[in-house]
């Protein structure tokens, strides 16, 4: 059928059995289920991979697809990482302490055993009384609830006061990066109740499950994620495709006219924007579980100029170049950062990619908006025969944000 | 019969330069009419303040037979109760086939959610193609708007406010940069648009709103200077002296 949701992606199909022959593959070399060729730390950094992956769709449907440079997204993974962080780290001090206390003489009270768990957290930081925030902690259903719902509330207020006043372009954007930098600040605070800069910690440890190996969990959390991100792409695939997309995309190149045709243009921002804090924020609950901890640096305003970087270096607007680019940057970024990349000696000076790989990646970033625009996602098109219009340089929309003739398709 | 469209004692100034100045008008339902007026005069501010952009210092903008006022309504809103507005420069999504900048401007469910779980209907491509054979747009429909041709383009952004099926379209110097045919064209399009709605011409040509066959009204430095036909404005000599005699 011509106008079928398959027809309409082609990328789909192809993403989704690669996805699959990849997600089959890393088990089967894996240690616990395979050959042992990949490393469960390795197995572990691919996993967080696919949710970058995943925080990388979120970031091109909201800046490629609808034109809002968020530069604050990478704030939403943190908060899904800090609330699903806090059922960990509740059920399993709870666990340990239930544990120890069952040895004493007189059986522990409620109350005592509570206070135990404060004093177990909150020691780091100098308290032993839960905040208010960790009142939903000791139920894995409710904390599941909140990483949906507190990174979607904040998205909300803050872009219903953004989007409200017309704050487009680059005032929007540092209006996000204000605001990434607002919530990391609070949370490096002792007293803010999600232990400072110490974060959250031991979160590789599933509650009750410590007969299970950290190999074989941490495939466990290879396929959640793998999972994840093919529902994302999926459900992304179907946002962009239908009237819906048009509309946004519409937004994107020429807001007015948008506006002009009797469409809010304020709700349709809104409701992407909240929709990919949302993604954002499941990817990040799936990602620290993996990295074992999350503090405030996580979310600091550098990491969500990251996530845009990597949608441009893989191609925004396309569903696939964000995955491409987030995943291209991150482990490349790996290689260079954990000292498997040889120094370069030049006699008088010997660089070290440890330091300099920002420097390459800062210089990738900006070749690639000067002279490839279509990112590393644009070498598709040499199979698939898509080229760019020409417009001799005019972009297509008159927006910010809107197209640039490179990125667009005939 | 009750005007569609009341517009009285408007005035709005920039930064003490009064755009508009105690500025009235009126339309019917079913009545074109021509704005003419030299650089400055207002009319492109006039349609900002119809269409919500601008805000007015004071005066009334009446809509419709229950009255209601435009004035503090969002753009649009004002564009989902029936007003349509063209832009001076063609302004259609170039990333997108003319089918789907149809279907986009289509009169149905403008939510998010609405959209979202949108499928076109048989009723819908059918007013698309409908649309399209006003236009003469049929056999573009899936080339990329961004393809067109500067008139084409100025026909597709006709197509979709007609596609919103508006009470009352404004229409901002349809005919610039266009070639003989091309207007001849358009102002059939336009002519036939107003035999079922109000539609309000802004044009600086006046070859173009001979043909159009309308009442004129003349703008000058933001207030009504003249109004009628186009024969009696013309002969009017504040019209000569202001505008023609140059």
């Amino acid at each position: 059928m011509k106008n079928s949701f398959f027809m309409k992606n082609p990328s789909l199909l192809v993403f989704l059995g690669l996805l699959a022959l990849f997600t089959l593959g890393v088990t089967l070399m894996s240690e616990a289920y395979g050959s042992g060729l990949v490393s469960t730390s390795f197995v572990k950094t691919l996993g967080k991979t696919l949710c970058l992956a995943l925080v990388a769709i979120a970031m091109d449907l909201v800046w490629g697809y609808t034109g809002i440079l968020s530069l604050g997204h990478f704030a939403f993974f943190g908060v899904g990482g800090y609330m699903i962080g806090m059922w960990l780290m509740y059920a399993r001090t709870e666990i340990i302490v239930v544990n120890s206390l069952a040895t004493s003489p007189i059986p522990a009270t409620a109350s005592e055993i509570s206070d135990a768990i404060g004093s177990q957290i909150f020691g780091v930081v100098g308290s032993s009384d839960f905040p208010a925030i960790w009142m939903f902690a000791d139920s894995l259903t409710l904390q599941l609830m909140m990483v949906v719902l507190v990174p979607g509330l904040v998205a909300l207020v803050f872009g219903w006061l953004a989007f409200r006043s017309r704050v487009t372009g680059v005032y929007l954007s540092i209006l996000t990066q204000a605001m990434t930098l607002a919530l990391s600040l609070y949370l490096f605070q002792n007293d803010s109740g999600l232990r400072g800069n110490n974060g959250l910690s031991g979160l590789q440890n599933l509650p009750g499950a410590d007969n299970i190996p950290q190999s074989v969990m941490s495939i466990w959390f290879l396929w959640a994620s793998a999972l994840a991100l093919a529902l994302t792409y999926i459900a992304t695939s179907f946002v962009v495709s239908g009237k819906f997309g048009s509309v946004i995309r519409g937004i994107r190149d020429d807001e007015a006219r948008v506006r002009f045709l009797g469409y809010s243009v304020e709700g349709y921002k809104l409701f992407v924007f909240v929709l990919t804090a949302i993604m954002a924020a499941i990817g990040g609950a799936l990602y620290y579980p993996q990295a074992g901890i999350i503090n405030p640096a996580e979310i600091a305003p550098i990491a969500s100029i990251y996530l845009a970087v990597w949608v441009a270096i893989g191609g925004r607007g396309r569903i696939y170049g964000a995955v491409i680019g987030a995943v291209v940057v991150s482990l490349v970024s790996t290689w260079f950062t954990g000292g498997q990349a040889p120094n370069i000696n030049l006699g008088f000076y010997e660089i070290k990619w440890v330091d300099w790989w920002q420097v390459l990646l800062g210089l990738s970033f900006v070749f690639v908006t000067l002279f490839a625009p279509k990112g590393i996602g644009g070498l598709v098109d040499l199979f698939t025969g898509r080229i760019a219009p020409s417009r001799k340089g005019a972009p297509l929309g008159p927006d910010a944000g809107s197209l640039r003739e490179e990125e667009a398709e005939k | 019969m009750s005007q569609l469209l009341e517009v009285s004692g408007i005035s709005v100034s920039f930064d003490g330069f009064k755009a508009i100045n105690n500025l009235s008008f009126s339309i019917g339902h079913a009545e074109m009419r021509a704005i003419i007026g030299p650089n400055g005069a207002g009319k492109t501010t006039f349609m900002d303040i119809v269409t919500g952009k601008t805000k007015p210092d004071e005066g009334s903008v009446l809509w419709g037979d229950l009255s209601r006022n435009l004035i503090g309504m969002n753009e649009a809103k004002i564009a989902r109760i029936g007003i349509g507005r063209k832009f001076q420069r063609p302004t259609v999504f170039e990333d997108q086939s003319v089918f789907d900048n149809l279907m986009i401007a289509v009169s149905n469910d403008r939510s998010p959610i609405g959209v979202l779980f949108f499928r076109p209907k048989a009723k819908d491509i059918a007013k698309v193609h409908e649309l399209a054979s006003t236009i003469g747009l049929t056999g573009e429909l899936t080339r990329k708007s961004g393809e067109l041709s500067h008139g084409q383009k100025q026909w597709l952004e006709i197509g979709m406010l007609l596609a919103q099926d508006p009470k009352l379209l404004l229409v901002d110097e349809p005919a610039a940069g266009m070639t003989l045919g091309e207007r001849e064209h358009t102002t059939d399009i336009l002519k036939e648009a107003a035999k079922t709605r109000a539609v309000v011409v802004i044009e600086h040509d006046m070859e173009f709103i001979r043909r159009l066959e309308c009442k004129v009204t003349v703008l000058h430095e933001g207030s009504v200077l003249a109004e009628g036909s186009l024969d009696h404005v013309t002969k009017n000599q504040g019209v000569i002296d202001v505008y023609l005699g140059r």
